[in-house]
């Protein structure tokens, strides 16, 4: 992160519910204008940070600051909540008009009324939704409705924005239309932004910085590219889409590379033949890992390059030949598991599929870049 | 068959021969009931609003007794009114006994419980978490009661209609606490009760006749504006 002072700082929160602690966060700052992504299964503690975050839920101990000052609790709350917006993964519209929804907080403002249409309207349009501006919110779609719950939000011009899971009842179209015109919009208001996601994509695409909640902690925080190719564990690792954790031993470097053993595993190598321990040559491994200790090799699906049988990608040392184990159709992608003394999962297109026939039984050859790969440690 | 018709033309005939007595008993049902409906209005929305959107201890018991209020028999209701303002009573320096006062206590206990229940009801039928979403746009706590019962206003006016209905068509307390006394605390039903007991079906007819009319009149007016204004 940027030395830029923090526009919001939270220190030693704690909220417990139900006896139990729901959130522990010893540290998390947010620099101003930057869009930081929460992301963490059902129950991590995303929705619960960004209540705190918003002054709305109380934390039983520590401090929430913004702008360096402390936030203070209840009534006297209200000056800060102003300056923020937030918006759940329901549109929680009004039954009143399109308009009336968008004009509601600059309503509980009480501003005059014609810089209430003046705002509204310009929120409506940044949505594209000012056609819809009499229509009943009861009558809108998903999508249009979540539209108009993001032009309320932003209609008040808040200095931080909440977003929890916005997109997460939306079908694909509508939520990458609209995820499109989010960036947009949060690219030219410079609006500082928490988004709870689960969705690791939607992370990637907004996001300055991600942060990894389980159980009410926080894991792991920093750029996108951080978290997906470097994560601090196998949960987060598991969580950010890296399919495939082999176990491994960190192993000295030859020639200046750093190089990982498979533990327990055989590998038919390029050429053919078999050997009793394969080595990768890897990009990186956890810092404080030392050579000879034990880890976990982290290989992304989407890393995994598929090639037919003696196909010549580059160093050998991290070729394998090996037989298509299973293939299942996800998304645009073939999830292909492949057998190579150890079983690992490659994503592939469909056009490589047909190109290279890829189905049970099939003998390939699969290429890692050593940049891709990472080790952590074990546990 | 042939009696109810004559009821039936007999209320006509009161109502459009502008009938004295039966205009003022009328009107002083329509008061004493609305008033009655007003002042449980004032309390029931706020009471049920409150259990609404609080928690504490001996909560469930009190949403209990709300429940078990919202059925109260009007003569047990006009039993204890009656005892309270009587003479010797805890309230009997008042007065009140036999007074259109007195059965507007004793009404609005009856309509009460039934608009807190209500409205305790539609306030918890909204999303919960709408109030975090009104909370999140900068509303103070007041602008978020009044936002929600805004979002709550179609059962909010059932609980009116419930009330009201409640209220206009009770006869015991108001026998008990009002005496039917001609002239000040005969209204539509105790007059009814005495006209049947008199053994003239007719003009009881016609007086039940008139109670629905002005039932329906006032809960038409109550539906109207509860479908009114609602964006298409």
């Amino acid at each position: 992160m940027s030395a830029v002072a923090p526009i919001l700082e939270v220190r030693g929160i704690r909220i417990r519910r139900g006896g139990e602690d729901v959130l522990n966060l010893p540290h998390l700052a947010v620099a101003p204008g930057e869009t930081l992504s929460l992301i963490g299964p059902n129950g991590a503690g995303k929705s619960t940070l960004l209540l705190g975050l918003s002054g709305i839920e109380q934390p039983c101990a520590g401090e929430l600051l913004f702008r360096g000052e402390r936030v203070p609790a209840g009534a006297a709350a209200l000056a800060y909540r102003r300056r923020v917006a937030m918006v759940f993964q329901e549109p929680l519209l009004f039954d009143t008009t399109v308009f009336g929804n968008v004009a509601a907080g600059l309503k509980l403002r009480s501003l005059p009324q014609a810089e209430i249409a003046r705002r509204a309207t310009e929120s409506l349009d940044r949505f594209k939704v000012r056609h819809l501006a009499d229509r009943s919110a009861r009558t809108l779609s998903g999508g249009e409705a979540q539209r108009v719950s993001l032009a309320r939000a932003l209609a008040v011009a808040p200095e931080i924005l909440l977003l929890d899971e916005p997109f997460a009842a939306l079908d694909p179209p509508a939520r990458e239309e609209l995820l499109e015109d989010l960036a947009h919009t949060l690219h030219a208001t410079g609006t500082t932004t928490v988004f709870a996601t689960h969705d690791r994509t939607e992370a990637q695409r907004i996001a300055d910085r991600v942060a990894v909640l389980d159980c009410g902690r926080l894991r792991q925080i920093g750029t996108a590219e951080d978290v997906l190719r470097r994560p601090v564990d196998s949960f987060v690792a598991a969580f950010v889409g890296v399919e495939n954790l082999l176990p491994v031993r960190l192993m000295a470097s030859g020639a200046g590379g750093a190089f990982a053993a498979v533990l327990g595993a055989g590998g038919a190598l390029e050429g053919g033949t078999t050997t009793g321990c394969v080595f990768f040559e890897i990009g990186g491994a956890a810092p404080g890992m030392l050579l000879g200790s034990e880890g976990l090799l982290c290989i992304r699906p989407e890393d995994v390059l598929v090639a037919a049988p003696g196909d010549r990608r580059g160093s050998s040392l991290n070729q394998l030949q090996g037989t298509v184990a299973s293939v299942v159709a996800q998304g645009p992608f073939l999830k292909v598991s492949i057998d190579c003394g150890m079983r690992i999962v490659a994503a592939v297109s469909g056009h490589v599929a047909r190109a290279i026939s890829v189905e049970p039984g099939s003998a390939v050859t699969i290429a890692l870049r050593p940049a891709d790969l990472y080790v952590i440690p074990r546990g | 068959m042939e009696l109810i018709w004559q009821g039936i033309r007999e209320a006509f005939g009161l109502i459009f021969g502008f009938d004295a007595e039966v205009w003022r008993i009328s009107l002083l049902s329509l008061r004493i009931s609305g008033t009655a409906t007003f002042i449980s209005l004032f309390l029931g929305v706020s009471a049920g609003t409150a259990l609404a959107l609080t928690r504490f201890p001996g909560r469930r018991l009190l949403v209990s007794l709300v429940n078990t209020g919202m059925g109260l028999p009007p003569v047990v209701v006009g039993l204890f009114v009656s005892i309270s303002l009587w003479r010797n009573g805890p309230l009997g320096v008042l007065g009140l006994l036999y007074t259109p006062t007195a059965m507007i206590i004793a009404q609005s206990v009856i309509a009460t419980p039934i608009v807190t229940g209500i409205s305790l009801a539609a306030i918890q039928q909204l999303p919960p978490k709408l109030r975090l979403q009104i909370l999140a746009l900068g509303a103070t706590r007041w602008q978020m009661v009044r936002l929600l019962l805004r979002e709550a206003r179609l059962p909010l006016l059932a609980a009116v209609m419930a009330g009201f209905g409640g209220v206009i068509s009770e006869v015991g307390a108001s026998i008990m606490v009002g005496g039917n006394i001609k002239g000040s605390t005969r209204v539509l039903t105790t007059a009814t009760v005495m006209e049947t007991g008199r053994g003239n079906f007719d003009i009881a007819i016609a007086l039940s006749v008139i109670l629905l009319l002005l039932t329906f009149a006032v809960n038409y007016l109550l539906t109207r504006i509860q479908q009114a204004e609602r964006p298409r």
